[in-house]
């Protein structure tokens, strides 16, 4: 990103054609349809793509949507009122077209794990017409307790400390928790005993399954300096390399990025309360700060189209701005 | 023993930095004898600590999170852990023993440090 910075007029780091150009790359939302283990994309919100998205859409047997890092409590200059921002997104979410089968929320619901924080979100994301949640946690939802908290409240139906699988019309979908037990110096973490569920988990089914897992850190190598791995993802992907068609979609960083390797592909969300930096554009992953007429096309849902029987999956990444 | 001597006057230099601070913070621990016990300061900013510390047996430690995020102090055995320090929070530890303590945050756990007690 450093081609980006060229009037460096603040100090920060960030010049206006810079700025706008990250904003057109977080912000737009892309169109990610993958077939026989391709990956293509397309940019959403011109008259042109919409109707793009729309082609790709027909055919489809289910969508459901992503959503990711509310941050319910955080309200700081970044973003001083996420639960508006959340709020969008549910909004987006029942205005759409299609109505989605259900929700993903791929972590950090809250910001502090308290009780109020989650009451909020709760109460917010219920006015969502989708359907059933599934949740995974974020760090920021078990901060001090263990995760204790959540898995009071979202946990039911899971197992060990969260994790969980599902299969949705042919689609075996597997929720991980990467974010507890973390090691000093490491990144997220799965652990032994989750790493042994996957393996059992994914053991009766058929190569041909089309596997969707989600968790919130991501479960690649995006920039280990900054935490945003995973140590044992490796052994967990391992389990999943004899299916033709492997989705992974996660959150944490607060921006758009996708990546095939081999038969996965790779995913993460932007949040519906603030945007963080590119990799290495900073000091540090902080929230970044941007103009408030601005925020709305740096936070997003994404909405995933699944063709059952076609290898066919698309992300749609839409700007919560555009409705 | 060169080195030594130098790592002994770091250390002294630190010590005398913390006397300062003793004086002027108003969240230093108080003794039995009502002295104030010495303290020393660990600012994080940016996803960092700073700085590592060298300190007498005795010394009250205090975190301050000067980030955006929250962040939450551990050893890396778990001797002390701090509650979820939001903006501005703070977090102190007195530590009795000599020996390195290495810590980090558990929820950011990239971010490491240590507390070497004499």
């Amino acid at each position: 990103m450093g081609n980006l910075i060229r009037d460096n007029l603040n100090k920060d780091g960030v010049d206006r054609r810079g700025f706008l150009q990250c904003m057109a790359w977080a912000g737009t939302g892309m169109l990610y349809v993958m077939k026989g283990g391709i990956l293509s994309s397309l940019p959403i919100g011109s008259a042109v793509t919409e109707a793009a998205q729309m082609s790709k859409m027909k055919g489809v047997d289910f969508s459901f949507i992503q959503i990711s890092d509310s941050h319910i409590g955080f309200n700081k200059e970044a973003n001083p009122d996420v639960t508006a921002t959340l709020q969008v997104a549910v909004d987006r979410i029942n205005n759409a077209a299609a109505r989605p089968d259900f929700l993903l929320h791929t972590g950090d619901i809250s910001q502090l794990s308290k009780p109020s924080e989650f009451d909020t979100a709760e109460q917010v994301l219920k006015g969502a017409k989708a359907g059933k949640i599934f949740y995974v946690p974020g760090e920021h939802d078990v901060l001090t307790d263990d995760g204790k908290q959540y898995m009071d409240r979202f946990g039911q139906d899971t197992q060990g400390k969260g994790y969980y699988s599902f299969d949705h019309k042919g689609v075996h979908f597997i929720g991980l928790v990467n974010v507890l037990d973390l090691k000093a110096g490491g990144l997220g973490s799965l652990g032994q005993e989750q790493l042994e569920w996957i393996e059992r988990d994914v053991k009766h089914l058929k190569s041909s399954t089309p596997i969707i897992v989600f968790a919130h850190i991501p479960l690649w190598s995006i920039y280990p300096d900054w935490g945003w791995d995973t140590d044992d993802s490796a052994q967990a992907l391992g389990y999943l390399k004899r299916f033709g068609s492997v989705s992974v979609l996660n959150g944490h960083i607060h921006q758009v990025m996708q990546k095939v390797e081999g038969n996965i592909t790779f995913h993460t969300a932007l949040s519906t309360a603030f945007p963080q930096p590119a990799p290495g554009t900073a000091p540090s992953p902080g929230p970044m700060k941007v103009p408030a007429d601005q925020l709305r096309n740096m936070l997003d849902i994404a909405h995933v189209n699944f063709a059952q029987g076609k290898h066919s999956l698309a992300v749609v990444d839409s700007p919560l701005a555009s409705t | 023993m060169k080195r030594m001597k130098w790592v002994f006057t770091i250390s002294t230099t630190i010590l005398s930095a913390m006397a300062i601070i003793t004086i002027s913070s108003p969240r230093v621990a108080v003794r039995a004898d009502n002295k104030p016990a010495p303290g020393a300061n660990v600012e994080i900013d940016n996803f960092s600590f700073g700085p590592d510390l060298t300190i007498a047996a005795g010394t009250t430690v205090t975190w301050t999170n000067h980030d955006d995020v929250p962040h939450v102090v551990a050893s890396d055995t778990k001797i002390f852990k701090s509650q979820a320090l939001d903006t501005d929070d703070h977090f102190s530890y007195t530590f009795t023993k000599p020996g390195t303590y290495l810590y980090y945050c558990m929820i950011h756990p990239k971010m490491t440090a240590k507390v070497v007690v004499q």
